[in-house]
């Protein structure tokens, strides 16, 4: 939200400057089962994102200070790969990517049937290939499509999306400029199936017209994503049981 | 504000209707409706609904709808056998890993050996491979093993391969039928652990074709043509007597 009004995001026939209508979502596929070594993992490219992410577990938590004696604790380590963006990004940890672990975290404990695992941890990793706005909705959609890659019991497939404004104009799924120089950003963990949220986080203003606009958008587009993760479910097994 | 994706779940409704139908479900994905119905494991009940926890198949037996998971942990159950790993040894236990989430305890009083208190690395060391029992399981998954008992012993030769969990079932086959054609075939020892480790033990050729035989039964088991390229690997085992 770098609020930078002199730059023109809206083209003059209405669309934006990748040709994009107003609720029109990046292009999305979805890859299960990428990473053999994981008990589970995916790999998301929304746009020009690319995020791959790898469940390791249930298995026993350590150290054992972090144990829960009624439930598994959720591990997630978020991380954006030096080379994602065009400016190099200094390796490891940072303000931002423990944020963001810590929000995604609690998004996909509200969906594992943590109460199924109690003293144990089950470990996501989410690495950022290609960073273009939104990695923390790819991320997210990432996880949860490995989640039930690894079998780890969910009540729903979580969906990354994001809606924010744009020169007054609420838009769906922001590219890198809209979300560089726009007004708002709105990502959200939807649960398509119920219409739960289990994350939500704000960026800059919207009114309560530009709000429900924008939650709507964002719906429409966790219900466009969540047939392609099912779809890349059902790839990976197909041809019969496995 | 009453939004609602749900397309899947209404999508699928119908189908869940036609009972034992198999079908590839995700987590969320709707089932059918409970009316009448018993849940069994990788389901739960949503607003009169069945509701898919699990990535894997449905099934409908005795009134019990339930998922069979295409990959899950291995979580131990009273009495199963299992091929165990040392990972830890203390004075007066061992510390195994049983290939799930937590790890099994083995105490010296339950060893197949006469221990004494400090002595429990002259009997086994990290690393070495054991067929137990679990004896118990709590409600906090503390898990207790026991090698006492008929044929539970630590496994000094052979290999070990890893088999999914979901897989077992179908390796074992109808009976131990399938199991035994493998051993017959292999001129091997073979033994099933439920928490997915198989054990071979036979000579280099043997247990070549009955890795091979592992994963032919893997990846097609459940297959109209799996008979048929049993038999045709069968045609390749080793023959018996060859030294």
């Amino acid at each position: 939200m770098g609020g930078y009004g002199d730059v023109q995001l809206l083209r003059d026939d209405g669309l934006r400057l990748d040709g994009r209508k107003l609720d029109e979502m990046r292009p999305v596929t979805i890859e299960a089962g990428v990473l053999p070594a994981a008990d589970g993992s995916a790999m998301v490219t929304h746009g020009l994102n690319v995020a791959v992410a790898a469940v390791y577990g249930p298995m026993e938590a350590h150290p054992r200070k972090i144990q829960r004696q009624d439930r598994a604790v959720i591990d997630v380590r978020y991380n954006m790969a030096p080379f994602s963006t065009s400016d190099r990004i200094r390796p490891g940890y940072n303000r931002r990517s423990r944020e963001i672990s810590k929000v995604t975290a609690e998004a996909l404990e509200s969906v594992v049937l943590v109460e199924r695992y109690p003293r144990s941890k089950i470990r996501v990793e989410i690495e950022i290939l290609a960073a273009e706005a939104g990695t923390r909705c790819a991320g997210i959609t990432a996880a949860a499509v490995a989640l039930a890659d690894a079998g780890i019991p969910m009540r729903d497939l979580i969906v990354g999306v994001a809606s924010g404004k744009v020169e007054d104009t609420v838009v769906l799924d922001l590219d890198k400029a809209e979300d560089n120089y726009g007004q708002a950003d709105l990502p959200v963990g939807i649960l398509p199936n119920t219409g739960e949220i289990a994350f939500l986080q704000m960026d800059g203003d919207l009114s309560p017209d530009e709000y429900n606009l924008a939650m709507e958008y964002n719906f429409k587009a966790a219900a466009e994503i969540h047939e392609i993760m099912v779809d890349a479910l059902k790839r990976r097994y197909e041809g019969g049981e496995n | 504000m009453g939004w609602s994706v749900a397309q899947n779940g209404e999508k699928e409704m119908s189908n869940g209707q036609n009972g034992a139908e198999l079908r590839l479900v995700t987590p969320g994905m709707a089932i059918g409706p409970v009316a009448g119905k018993r849940i069994g494991s990788g389901a739960i009940a949503q607003n009169d609904t069945i509701i898919a926890t699990r990535l894997g198949w449905t099934k409908e037996f005795n009134n019990t709808v339930s998922v069979d998971p295409i990959n899950s942990a291995y979580m131990p159950r009273s009495g199963d056998l299992i091929v165990a790993v040392v990972a830890e040894v203390r004075n007066n236990l061992w510390f195994m890993n049983i290939n799930g989430p937590f790890q099994g305890l083995l105490p010296m009083s339950l060893a197949p050996w006469k221990v004494e208190f400090g002595a429990a690395r002259q009997h086994m060391g990290i690393g070495d491979v054991v067929l137990a029992r679990v004896q118990e399981v709590d409600e906090c998954h503390n898990v207790v093993l026991t090698m006492k008992g008929v044929g539970l012993r630590r496994l000094n030769q052979g290999t070990i391969v890893n088999v999914p969990i979901n897989h077992i079932d179908r390796l074992r086959g109808e009976g131990n039928a399938t199991v035994q054609r493998l051993r017959d075939a292999a001129d091997s020892r073979i033994i099933i652990g439920e928490n997915g480790r198989v054990w071979i033990d036979g000579d280099a050729e043997g247990t070549a074709w009955a890795r091979e035989a592992v994963a032919l039964t893997q990846a097609s088991g459940h297959k109209t043509t799996f008979e048929a390229e049993l038999s045709a690997l069968e045609q390749n085992a080793p023959k018996k007597g060859d030294a």
